[in-house]
C-alpha cells in the first residue's frame, strides 16, 4: 500500500474525524457518508450514519455545504436590494419567503397594504404552496424508488408556473411581492387559467390517490416509520407538516392570522401518529385546502391598487426590531429584523423551518434501516438552502 | 450439403455465437423499449434525437461506454473487481443453450434432458458475481448492495425452485422442449392449470433479476448504484447486458412453462416465442415504472411468509392430483 | 390470520389499480414541448433581461434619463452608466435628449420632474447579465419607463464576456 492511500483511507475532513460511533455489542460498525452527493439528500446534505448490518445507529446530518451567507447579505443591502434573497433561500416556496420579508418590513416600517394586494398574494403564494408540495411529492417518491409520479407532478406543477409567470414573470425564484403590495396586477388571463387549473387539479388529485396513496407498497414504505412524538416535535421546534403530522393542529394562518387568512374558510389537516404516513397525508391534504383558499380568494377580490401608492421614495424603517411570521410549505418562516433607522437592516435573523425539521432526522433514525431513513429524510421535506441559507 | 448443424459441437458453437448476438440484439432493443416505455407511460417522447424516432440512441449509448476509460477504486481487489462483470455475464450465456426458440429441433442450442436444472443453475452464479462486486470495489455502498443481493437471491431461489418443480412434475420432465411440447393448443397451457404457480414464478423472477420493485441491490436513492457504483465504461455495460440477458432468460423460461413456448397459430413457432418474451418482458417494464420500491425486510417477508408457503402448497395440491389423475 | 389474507388482497388489488392507471397513461399523447421542433407559447410573460427603450419620436434614442437610480437599487450592482452634459465636449452628437416630463414614478405615484433640465448624453448603459438576478427592481424604479424586459430566454454564450451587453448598442442594432 502506498502511503497517501492509507491517508486517504484514514483521515477524514473535520466532521468524520469528530464522528463519535456509539459502536455495538460486537463492535462491528460501518460508518457511511451519505452526502453531499447523495440521490436522497435533495442537494448538498451530508450525513454521516454509523450502520450496523443496514440499521442506523447514530446518523449526523452535517450542513454548510451551500451556505451564502445570506443573513450578512441583509446586513449590506438596503431594505429593497435584499428582495431578489428571499426568492433565493427556500426556492420552493419563493413567495412564502417574500411574504415573510416583505411584511416584516410593512410592519416595522407601518406601510398599509391594499386589501387587492392581500388577496394577491394569498393566492399565488397558496398556488406556490401547492407548486411545492407538489415537488415535494414526486422526490419524496422518488426516493421510495417510484419514478413515474414525480414526472406526473411536473406536469400539473408546469401549469401553476406557467400561471405564476404571467404575473411575476419568472417560473422558480420569484421576486414578486413589494413593500406595500406587489409588483404587478393580476390579469384576466391569470384569473382564467387560475379558475381553469383549480377544476383541472381536482381531477388529479384522486388519480394521485390511486396511484401512490393508496398502494400497498407505498404504504408500507410510510406507515409506522419515524414516529414522532408530540414531545419531540416540540422540543426540536418543529413547525409546518411535519408538527401537524404528529396531531398539533399549529398553522400560523390558523394562530396567528397575518395578512387576510382570517377571511378564510379552510381546515388544518393533522395527523395521528406521526408517521412519515401521517406527515403524507397532512401534506397531500393541505394541497386540497390551498385549492379551497384560491377559489375563495378568487371569489372575493377586491378592486383597488395592488400596490400602495403612497410610499415613500426609501425605505427607511424607525429604530427597533420586528418579528414576523409566515406558514411556508416546510412550516413556519420567521423573519426578525433589527434597524438602526438608517436604509439597510442593522442584523436581519430568517428562521428556516427546515433547520428545526431536519435534527429530527438524527433523533427519528436512530435504529432504522437505511431505506427507512431515506422515508424519513423524504418526509421531513428538506430544502438544503433554506437549511443553510 | 451436409447438415452441419447435425453435428455437435458445430451445433453448440454455431448456438453459441447465435446466442452472443441474440444478447447483443436484445440488449439495444430491450434498452430502447425500456426507455420507450418510460417515456410513454411518463407521457414524454423518451430518446427521440439519434435516428429516426432515436431508433439509434442504445447504439450511441454502447458504443459511448465501449470508448469509456475503464477504471477501478484505489484500494480496489483487482482480480476480484475486473473478474466481477465477467463472471456476471459469462454464465448468462449458458442459460440460453436449452431454451426451445421454435419448434424444430435447430432453435435449441443443446437438447438437454435437465436443461431447467441448467438454466436454474447458472442464473445463480450471478449472485456471485454480485458478491465479488461487493467484496471488491472497497465501496460501503456496493458492499450493502452486494449483501441486499446475496439474500435476495437465496430467498427467492427457493419459490422460484418450487413453482418450477410443480410444473415438472405435472410434465414429469426437466427438458424444456418437452415441457413445450405438452402444452399444444391454448387451453393446454400451463397458466391455466397452475395460475398460481405463474404468479409465483414472476414474482420471485423479478426479484431474482434485480428489477424494480425489487431492486434493491441497486436501490439509486439509497446505495446510490449499490454493487455496480464503481464500474464505469464496459464494465457497467456487462453488468447492464447481463441484466437484461437473465430478463430475457426467466421470461423465455416463464414462456416455456407456462405460456406454451413456440405454440401459437398463424405465425411461425420462433416469432410467437419472442412475442411471449417481449410480452412478459413489458410487464416487467410496466412494473418497474408504476411502483416504488419495497423495503428490504418486506421484501424477504413476501418471500418467507406469502411465496414459500403458497407454493409448497401449489406443489402438494399438484402432487396430490397427479395421484388422483393416474 | 384471515382479516391479514384479506388486507393483502386489498393491497394487491391497489397494485392492480395502479398498472391501470399507468397503463392508461401509457396510450395518451406526449406532454413534451420538443423544444427544438416546438417551443413554449407563454413567452410574452416572461421577464428576461433589461434592454432600453427608444423614444417614441425616434426609436434609436434611448429614453434614458441618466437619474441612475436602476444602477443604484440593484441588488447586484450590473447596471453601467456613463454619460456627459451636451456641450461640454466636442461630441458631435448634438441632437437634445428629451426628458420625460410629468411621467408617473411607478412606486409612488409622485411625477417625475427632473431637477434641472440638463441635457445629458448617453455613452454608456452596460448590463452584466452574469450577476443579474432578474428582480425587475430597476424597471420599477425607472421613473421614465426607460428599461423593459426583454423576452429573450434562449441564451447561450462561450464566455462571461458573452453576457455582458451594451443596451445603448442593442437599442441601436434592433431596428
Amino acid at each position: 500500500m502506498k502511503p497517501n492511500e492509507s491517508k486517504f483511507e484514514l483521515n477524514g475532513d473535520y466532521y468524520s474525524t469528530r464522528f463519535e460511533p456509539s459502536g455495538s455489542e460486537t463492535g462491528d460498525t460501518l460508518i457511511l457518508n451519505m452526502g453531499p452527493q447523495h440521490p436522497s439528500t435533495h442537494g448538498v446534505l451530508r450525513i454521516i450514519v454509523e450502520l450496523d448490518g443496514e440499521y442506523i445507529k447514530k446518523a449526523e446530518p452535517v450542513l454548510g455545504y451551500i451556505h451564502r451567507m445570506h443573513e450578512k447579505m441583509g446586513e449590506v443591502k438596503t431594505y429593497m436590494q435584499y428582495l431578489p434573497n428571499m426568492g433565493r433561500v427556500d426556492y420552493l416556496h419563493a413567495l412564502a419567503w417574500n411574504w415573510a420579508y416583505v411584511g416584516a418590513v410593512e410592519k416595522l416600517t407601518g406601510i398599509e397594504v391594499p386589501q387587492r394586494a392581500e388577496y394577491i398574494r394569498v393566492i399565488t403564494c397558496e398556488l406556490n404552496r401547492i407548486c411545492s408540495h407538489l415537488l415535494w411529492w414526486g422526490a419524496y417518491l422518488l426516493d421510495l424508488g417510484a419514478f413515474t409520479p414525480i414526472l406526473y407532478a411536473f406536469v400539473d406543477r408546469e401549469k401553476i408556473m406557467d400561471i405564476l409567470q404571467i404575473v411575476t414573470g419568472s417560473r422558480l425564484t420569484y421576486c414578486y411581492y413589494r413593500f406595500g403590495g406587489v409588483s404587478a396586477d393580476i390579469t384576466d388571463e391569470f384569473i382564467n387559467q387560475t379558475k381553469e387549473f383549480l377544476t383541472y387539479f381536482k381531477t388529479r388529485i384522486p388519480m394521485y390517490h390511486d396511484l401512490v396513496t393508496g398502494n400497498m407498497i407505498l404504504r408500507g414504505r410510510c406507515e409506522d416509520i419515524g414516529v414522532l412524538s408530540v414531545e419531540t416535535a416540540k422540543q426540536y421546534g418543529a413547525t409546518g407538516p411535519v408538527l401537524r403530522g404528529s396531531g398539533i393542529a399549529y398553522d400560523v394562518r390558523k394562530v396567528e392570522p397575518y395578512s387576510v387568512y382570517d377571511k378564510f374558510d379552510f381546515k388544518i389537516p393533522v395527523g395521528q401518529n406521526g408517521d412519515a404516513m401521517d406527515r403524507y397525508d397532512v401534506r397531500v391534504a393541505e394541497m386540497t385546502e390551498s385549492l379551497k383558499i384560491i377559489e375563495q380568494a378568487l371569489e372575493s377580490l377586491p378592486d383597488g391598487h395592488y400596490i400602495n401608492p403612497n410610499l415613500p421614495d426609501r425605505i427607511m424603517p424607525p429604530k427597533g426590531e420586528v418579528y414576523y411570521a409566515v406558514e411556508g410549505a416546510r412550516g413556519k418562516i420567521g423573519i426578525y429584523i433589527i434597524s438602526d433607522g438608517t436604509a439597510k437592516p442593522y442584523r436581519l435573523k430568517l428562521r428556516a423551518p427546515g433547520f428545526s425539521n431536519l435534527h429530527l432526522f438524527a433523533e427519528l433514525s436512530q435504529g432504522t434501516l437505511l431505506s427507512d431513513a431515506v422515508s424519513i429524510l423524504g418526509s421531513l421535506d428538506l430544502v438544503i438552502p433554506e437549511i443553510d441559507r | 450439403m451436409i447438415n452441419f448443424l447435425s453435428i455437435p459441437l458445430i451445433h453448440i458453437i454455431v448456438a453459441l455465437v447465435a446466442i452472443l448476438a441474440f444478447i447483443g440484439l436484445n440488449g439495444v432493443v430491450l434498452v430502447y423499449m425500456e426507455r420507450k416505455v418510460a417515456g410513454f407511460i411518463q407521457r414524454r417522447p423518451g430518446p427521440y434525437e439519434v435516428g429516426p424516432q432515436g431508433l439509434l440512441q442504445p447504439v450511441a449509448d454502447a458504443l459511448k461506454l465501449l470508448g469509456k476509460q475503464l477504471t477501478s477504486p484505489m484500494g480496489a481487489d483487482k482480480i476480484l473487481f475486473w473478474s466481477a462483470p465477467i463472471i456476471s455475464f459469462a454464465p448468462v450465456v449458458v442459460c440460453f443453450l436449452p431454451i426451445p426458440f421454435g419448434p424444430s429441433p435447430n432453435s435449441t442450442g443443446m437438447e438437454l434432458n435437465l436443461g431447467l436444472l441448467l438454466v436454474l443453475a447458472f442464473s445463480g452464479i450471478n449472485v456471485f458475481a454480485l458478491c465479488m462486486t461487493g467484496w471488491g470495489s472497497n465501496n460501503k455502498y456496493s458492499l450493502l448492495g452486494a449483501a441486499r443481493a446475496v439474500s435476495q437471491s437465496v430467498a427467492y431461489e427457493i419459490p422460484l425452485l418450487l413453482a418450477v418443480l410443480s410444473i415438472a412434475f405435472q410434465t414429469g420432465s426437466l427438458n424444456l422442449s418437452e415441457i413445450v411440447q405438452s402444452q399444444q393448443g391454448v387451453i393446454h397451457w400451463h397458466i391455466f392449470m397452475q395460475p398460481l404457480a405463474f404468479i409465483i414464478y414472476f414474482i420471485s423472477a423479478t426479484a431474482e433479476t434485480n428489477r424494480a420493485p425489487f431492486d434493491l441491490p441497486e436501490a439509486e436513492s439509497e446505495l446510490t448504484a449499490g454493487f455496480h457504483t464503481e464500474y464505469s465504461g464496459m464494465t457497467f455495460g456487462l453488468f447492464f447486458l447481463a441484466e437484461y440477458a437473465y430478463m430475457i432468460v426467466v421470461c423465455s423460461v416463464a414462456t416455456a412453462l407456462f405460456l406454451g413456448g413456440w405454440d401459437g397459430p398463424f405465425f411461425d413457432g420462433f416469432w410467437w416465442f419472442l412475442f411471449k418474451v417481449y410480452a412478459l418482458m413489458l410487464v416487467l417494464m410496466w412494473f418497474r415504472w408504476t411502483y416504488p420500491r419495497v423495503r428490504f425486510d418486506q421484501l424477504l417477508n413476501i418471500c418467507w411468509k406469502w411465496l414459500i408457503p403458497l407454493s409448497v402448497l401449489n406443489l402438494i395440491l399438484t402432487a396430490f392430483f397427479i395421484k388422483l389423475v393416474h | 390470520m384471515l382479516k391479514d389474507i384479506g388486507k393483502t388482497l386489498i393491497g394487491l388489488w391497489s397494485l392492480i389499480i395502479g398498472l391501470k392507471i399507468t397503463g392508461k397513461e401509457f396510450f395518451k399523447p406526449w406532454l413534451t414541448v420538443h423544444y427544438p421542433r416546438q417551443e413554449v407559447k407563454n413567452l410574452n410573460t416572461y421577464r428576461g433581461h433589461i434592454e432600453l427603450t427608444g423614444q417614441e419620436t425616434d426609436p434609436w434614442k434611448p429614453k434614458c434619463v441618466m437619474c441612475g437610480k436602476c444602477a443604484e437599487i440593484c441588488p447586484s450592482g450590473c447596471i453601467h452608466i456613463e454619460f456627459h452634459i451636451a456641450g461640454e465636449d466636442d461630441s458631435s452628437q448634438t441632437e437634445k435628449i428629451l426628458i420625460g416630463v410629468g411621467v408617473e414614478i411607478p412606486f409612488s405615484g409622485k411625477k417625475f420632474v427632473p431637477a434641472a433640465k440638463i441635457e445629458r448624453e448617453l455613452d454608456i448603459f452596460n448590463l452584466n447579465y452574469n450577476l443579474c438576478s432578474l428582480c425587475g427592481l430597476c424597471v420599477q424604479n425607472c421613473p421614465v419607463d426607460a428599461i423593459k424586459f426583454s423576452k429573450d430566454v434562449y441564451l447561450a454564450g462561450r464566455s462571461r464576456q458573452d453576457f455582458e451587453y451594451d443596451l445603448l448598442a442593442r437599442l441601436k442594432g434592433q431596428g
